[in-house]
């Protein structure tokens, strides 16, 4: 059988042609055999402690690389692994007659039928610490290294990566991923993409079809997987490999130089950072600053809200990494559901629910202690702090007046805070661009949430498969919105960005920049081809073009409009064109 | 033996950080202790034991202790139980 072709979700851009490395934990059969009780209880013991060697080895390293979530997560592995609970459990079933690697698999059957019954999805979550810790101990006993590890370079092929597994990939060795499991959003997908490996998820099945050492190739732009790919096949992907990575080369060299179009008018260009792991990639592909640093991984801990101290970490972090650059953090922006627990799971509209500002600012002491983390960070750098879900001034004025309040504080703690700490809004509400002239008087900058503007605007879900033909962030009423609010942020001597997926959409920049947005926010590996762009155009092209589209009616008309003048400048990007639309 | 029933009260219920503070003031006594709620019991020295009883706010659960301490690793347990386990 040849070639076989696979499709999933395409979740990190690239392409890699390689061997494949299966972890194949998941249909992993535990032997059966046994020797004497003794022996199987001193297997089981030898195991324990090799795994607690590993473990530390881990806990070593990732104190090594300051990675404080990776580290909370092994130290809750290290506690599980000597919980009498599981220890005492599996020395009865080895009594009882079993081998120690079919007492531990007994025993993660148990549990799992025991967790089942449990209605918390985060007591839940759960389990999958307990099952990964077992299962090191497990592979142990059956010989495997339980560790990742590879003589060369691999494409790897999972079930699903363990938070556990994703903090101790050494990018030398992992060309790409490919998972049965996961979507755009999950953890595997947001790793690879900070990594800048190319990954496809999603993928049913494919454990089953992939032998270790065959060779495959992955398309991350397209969310192909091709197993044992025939001559033709190969050929026509070393091609476009080779095509990339020439365009990449030469993107690489831009690197240094600033986004300038051909006559002279400068963008910022900002990074979209979800989790700290994204920092270094941001500065190697020449981030000037974050424009959006989301801050709820901090927050979706089980472990109940985090401390100023865990908080300060991260944000100091950030902050010392771009010095005299822009670290623009966003306050909590999710949903009760996501941080306070179950219990407020249950909205009828969540997006137009207890969310972003509205719920910090019910629970004030989420949001103090929070900008309360930030200011203490300020010194270290050059920070500020962003709204999210803004729709009414009393909100902006609600928000001043606590973080006079955590400065005042700070300030009587003998705290030193490098001021004016700056305070901005996301335009993600109509109601929001609408008002922007108001809103440009009380507020330092403004970044426009394209995202959620155009949800809110066209009342399109974007989850909504269904009418996901609807959703667009061209849509000449979101394109409206958008000039509306630089104008007045212009008129008031204000700056205003982008940090929606529409900064990284190809077809759109040159409307962004005729539209004299100052600043774009975006995924830290898309910045060189996003500068590429800029480099290659002048603002006077870049101003007519905006003016033919606020002339036009339908979101399809102004795509097919802005398509075509791209491609009449940079013919090159038609083969990418496809791919970044899906991203 | 020695036993009490509380309520628990800390909005998140037992969670992965209350459990384990469990686990630390437990293991600190030498007498046998363990936490019963709706007829199921565990080992209070235990993290994963203590997670499965899915302990939500305002749930109810006893803690046994059998042993020379066990009066001083009862109310221990629930001193930190009461103070919501120092976390609001």
């Amino acid at each position: 059988m040849k070639n076989r072709v696979f499709r999933g979700i395409p979740a990190s851009s690239g392409i890699v042609m390689g061997k494949a490395y299966v972890l194949s934990r998941e249909i992993f059969v535990p032997s059966l055999a046994r020797k004497t009780t003794e022996e199987e209880l001193a297997t089981f013991y030898s195991a324990i402690k090799s795994t607690q060697r590993d473990l530390e080895g881990i806990i070593q390293r990732l104190k090594e690389q300051k990675s404080h979530e990776g580290l909370k997560l092994i130290e809750v592995q290290l506690l599980l692994l000597k919980d009498p609970f599981f220890v005492e459990t599996v020395e009865n079933y080895i009594r009882e007659g079993e081998g120690a690697s079919y007492a531990i698999h007994k025993f993660i059957e148990t549990l799992k039928t025991e967790f089942e019954t449990i209605g918390d999805p985060y007591i839940k979550d759960r389990f999958l610490d307990i099952k990964d810790v077992a299962r090191r101990v497990m592979r142990k006993i059956e010989g495997e290294t339980g560790e990742l590890s590879y003589q060369e370079p691999h494409v790897l092929f999972a079930h699903d990566l363990t938070p556990s597994d994703t903090a101790q990939l050494d990018k030398e060795y992992v060309l790409g991923f490919v998972t049965e499991t996961g979507g755009k959003m999950s953890h595997t997908a947001i790793i690879a993409r900070a990594l800048g490996i190319p990954a496809v998820v999603g993928v049913g099945g494919i454990l089953k079809e992939v032998k270790n050492g065959e060779q495959v190739i992955i398309d991350g732009f397209r969310g192909v997987v091709v197993v044992a790919p025939d001559e033709d096949t190969k050929r026509t992907y070393e091609k476009r490999i080779r095509e990339y990575r020439e365009y990449e080369k030469k993107l690489e060299k831009a690197k240094e130089l600033p986004a300038t179009t051909i006559d002279g008018k400068e963008i910022d260009l900002t990074a979209n950072i979800e989790i700290p792991l994204e920092l270094k990639p941001a500065v190697e592909n020449g981030a000037r600053g974050i424009g959006l640093y989301r801050t709820e991984f901090i927050f979706l801990t089980d472990d109940g809200l985090p401390d100023e101290e865990t908080q300060f970490r991260y944000y100091r972090e950030a902050a010392e990494m771009f010095r005299d650059l822009p670290v623009i953090f966003r306050t909590l922006d999710s949903g009760g559901d996501k941080i306070l627990g179950w219990q407020y799971l249950k909205e009828d509209n969540p997006f137009l629910g207890w969310r972003g500002i509205r719920l910090t600012l019910d629970r004030k002491e989420i949001f103090l202690s929070q900008v309360r983390a930030i200011l203490k960070a300020s010194s270290y750098g050059n920070v500020k702090i962003m709204l999210p879900m803004v729709s009414s001034l009393e909100e902006v004025e609600r928000a001043r007046e606590l973080l006079e309040e955590a400065i005042n504080g700070l300030e009587k703690e003998g705290r030193h805070i490098k001021k004016p700490v700056e305070m901005g809004i996301m335009v993600e509400i109509p109601s929001a661009a609408i008002l922007s002239e108001h809103f440009a008087k009380h507020v330092d900058f403004f970044s426009i949430g394209t995202n959620d503007l155009t949800q809110y605007t066209l009342a399109v879900d974007r989850t909504n498969e269904r009418i996901s033909y609807l959703f667009d962030h061209v849509n000449p009423a979101v394109v409206r919105l958008m000039r509306q609010t630089i104008d007045a942020a212009h008129e008031n001597g204000i700056w205003a960005g982008v940090c929606g997926e529409i900064a990284s959409d190809p077809v759109a920049i040159p409307l962004l920049i005729g539209l004299n947005v100052d600043e774009l926010s975006l995924t830290p590996a898309l910045i060189p081809q996003i500068k590429g762009i800029i480099r290659g155009i002048s603002y006077q092209e870049c101003v007519k073009i905006a003016q033919e589209v606020l002339k036009m009616d339908s979101a399809r008309k102004v795509r097919k409009f802005l398509s075509q003048e791209l491609l009449s400048r940079f013919p090159h990007l038609e083969n990418l064109l496809v791919e970044v639309d899906n991203d | 033996m020695y036993k009490k029933t509380v309520e628990i009260k800390n909005t998140l219920g037992i969670h992965a950080r209350p459990a384990s503070e469990i686990v630390k003031r437990a293991s600190k006594f030498k007498s046998n202790i363990s936490i019963e709620k709706d007829g199921m019991e565990v080992n209070a020295k235990s993290i994963m034991g203590i997670l499965m009883l899915a302990c939500e706010q305002g749930s109810k659960i006893t803690i046994v202790a059998d042993g020379e301490d066990e009066k001083e690793a009862v109310e221990s347990i629930v001193e930190l139980v009461d103070n919501k386990f120092y976390e609001e």
